[in-house]
């Protein structure tokens, strides 16, 4: 967990992954045969196979959610726009960090009604007492990431930025696995997926895979009074059937479930309403990629503590391996 | 430049003719390797280079009306193209279609609004335009169903350096890019005047997969609130502190290396610049940047207010300004 802990508590909001891709790229490349950073980001690392295989992309996330700064008033506080999805109320009183260091607490204009907080009404006092003092540390455009403690929660974890750090851990540990299978698999850390599957766009161009599978998180069904929804925490890793972006590809789907069975995989199938991911970017590029969903159970997303289950890591890492091992039939 | 000639000619999304006639017309005098008219109407000038491919793009279009039904009195419904206010519409005259038929945008006299409809923004369903014609046979001789409408507006230079027309946006790009192409660069130029712009920046999406950039500019005309009753943190960009350079809009992060250079070129050369003070709106870069394999994209703006209305204003400074960072933007790739 100690790597998690390490994804989870570095900073690197949608635009700004560096330190992610910097963490990623000490802990896979020495198993890896080449690895390069495209346009927009987005970390490319191939395993060659080993001939006669397929062309596999896996793409996990390494951005988050945050805020930037959009004005500097005349008395030091910063106003600021969301990077990703923010519920205003997840912010009220919460910190956060800048990538020097700067910490910020997040209020609110006093007359606001809290029934009518939105982020224009938001603003950061990072305890400066004017325009100038606060131009020191910090500049319009400049981005944070929530504060948060990484905490064991017995058969939990719970952190800030588990979307999609978890998804990166566990392709990092697929990594380090070290097969050398007859596919020829490309893991991409990819960039900007907050903000529309942007990275992924780009990256699935670049790679022109035969098949794409992104691992990230997805929501539950199991909080009190949650909306309607199969996927349990601990209940072993998801293999999407749709979300707002995707229908996975059938072929996918099964070869998924085909793995899972034959390695003793725990899984779960999943349907999610409201949500996407890369995958969703990847499938339409060129003209079109058979792609599906690898997605970890995850509860408080785009919050300082989402939360997701050891076990289903596990069961995550393990599905990542069995896929890459897959020996591809001629027809499909 | 040629500001007052391009803001006057009419290109509402999808019918950008005139404004791509007037454009393909000044570039014959210029020195240019290729000049391409894609499939979307998109003009793409191609000045030769040894160094990156660098695209640079202002877009054709700009926001009017779709003339949607006539009816029985002779009067024209109408569907918006791109993002108006309403409450910018009433009582603001229209030239439509081809001749240019003159028409006022009409709706209830205010003696016959009930109660809270009177205070009330005006719903662009209410509103119709009025071309004086007495049926709809009348009506039919004049204008057909599909035809485009745009605001009649001059073009006005008033108070302190300031300019009034419709459709700075982005005929004040349009017109920089005119003036880049004047003169000579050692990157591989591609100067792209983009179609659709307002309706989902869709002109840029097949330009940029032609031209596959290693960067690409976008010159823009933004929105500007710096007068009262704004808030301060609420004011977009303000007049006369130069072009605005966009860090994040809805449409794209700007690329860190784009920014960057746009930054230490104005800072060297001693061009007023400001930074976006929101991260709202979108431009032709979220397209151009997810094009192919990706393109590192910046974009910077000249500050309009009353923009989308028949009556934007801008400054001459930040227009001035703006070709001044454009260009030193391109001069400095080798």
């Amino acid at each position: 967990m100690e790597l998690l802990k390490k994804l989870c508590l570095a900073n690197g909001t949608s635009g700004e992954e560096e330190n992610i891709r910097d963490i990623i790229i000490e802990e896979v490349k020495d198993y890896v045969d080449e690895y390069k950073t495209d346009p927009l980001g987005n970390l490319i690392c191939v395993k060659k196979g080993t001939g006669g295989g397929k062309k596999i992309m896996y793409a996990a996330h390494m951005d988050e959610i945050g805020v930037i700064v959009t004005v500097i008033d005349d008395k030091g506080f910063l106003r600021f726009s969301n990077i990703g999805g923010i519920n205003p109320y997840n912010m009220v009183h919460r910190k956060v960090r800048f990538k020097n260091g700067t910490v910020g607490v997040v209020s609110f204009d006093a007359d606001t009604k809290m029934g009518e907080l939105n982020l224009s009404k938001m603003f950061i006092d990072i305890g400066a007492k004017s325009k100038e003092e606060a131009e020191k540390y910090v500049q319009i455009g400049d981005s944070a990431s929530l504060v948060s403690e990484f905490v064991d929660l017995n058969n939990h974890v719970s952190c800030k930025a588990m979307d999609d750090r978890a998804g990166c851990y566990c392709l990092i540990e697929a990594v380090k696995k070290n097969l050398r299978t007859e596919n020829d698999i490309y893991y991409v850390f990819t960039t900007q997926e907050e903000l529309g599957l942007r990275g992924a766009t780009t990256a699935g161009f670049n790679v022109d895979p035969d098949f794409a599978i992104a691992i990230d998180v997805t929501r539950t069904g199991d909080i009190p009074e949650a909306k309607r929804m199969a996927v349990m925490m601990d209940n072993g890793v998801c293999i999407k059937i749709k979300d707002d972006g995707i229908i996975s590809h059938p072929y996918v789907v099964n070869y998924m479930k085909e793995c899972a069975k034959k390695d003793n995989i725990k899984y779960q199938l999943e349907v999610l309403e409201g949500g996407r991911t890369d995958s969703g970017a990847i499938h339409l590029t060129r003209s079109g990629v058979k792609a599906g969903v690898i997605s970890i159970p995850s509860r408080y997303i785009h919050s300082p503590s989402e939360t997701v289950s050891k076990k289903d890591l596990e069961e995550c890492i393990k599905l990542i391996v069995a896929t890459e091992k897959y020996q591809f039939k001629e027809a499909f | 430049m040629l500001l007052k000639e391009l803001t006057a000619l009419a290109g509402v999304s999808g019918c950008e003719d005139e404004v791509r006639d007037f454009i393909l017309e000044k570039i014959k005098d210029l020195k240019t390797d290729e000049v391409i008219c894609d499939s979307m109407g998109n003009i793409i000038v191609h000045k030769k280079g040894k160094g990156p491919k660098v695209m640079v793009a202002a877009h054709m279009d700009e926001v009017g009306f779709l003339i949607s039904q006539i009816t029985n009195e002779g009067y024209l419904k109408f569907k918006t193209v791109g993002g108006i206010d309403s409450a910018v519409l009433v009582s603001k005259r229209v030239l439509i279609g081809k001749d240019k038929i003159p028409g006022v945008l009409g709706m209830k006299a205010v003696h016959l609004q009930q109660g809270q409809a009177r205070n009330n923004k005006a719903n662009i369903k209410d509103l119709y335009i009025d071309i004086g014609a007495k049926s709809k046979e009348e009506a039919e001789g004049k204008v057909k169903l599909g035809d485009f409408a745009v605001f009649d507006s001059d073009y006005v230079e008033f108070g302190h350096g300031k300019i009034k027309a419709k459709a700075l946006d982005d005929r004040v790009g349009c017109a920089i890019l005119l003036e880049i192409l004047k003169e000579d660069y050692d990157c591989d130029l591609y100067v792209a005047f983009t179609t659709q712009e307002e309706v989902g920046t869709r002109g840029a999406i097949i330009a940029a997969n032609r031209v596959n950039a290693d960067f690409a500019l976008v010159i823009e005309g933004t929105t500007c609130s710096d007068i009262h009753p704004a808030k301060e943190h609420q004011k977009v960009s303000f007049h006369d502190r130069g072009p605005v350079i966009t860090i994040m809009d809805g449409s794209a992060i700007m690329d860190k290396e784009v920014v960057g250079r746009l930054m230490d070129v104005a800072k060297r050369q001693d061009i007023k610049y400001q930074l976006k003070r929101t991260t709202a709106g979108g431009t032709d870069a979220g397209s151009i940047q997810r094009s192919n394999g990706g393109v590192k994209v910046g974009v910077i703006a000249v500050p309009c207010r009353y923009i989308h209305s028949p009556s934007s204003v801008a400054s001459k400074f930040d227009i001035s300004e703006c070709l001044r960072l454009a260009r030193a933007f391109l001069k400095s790739f080798n």
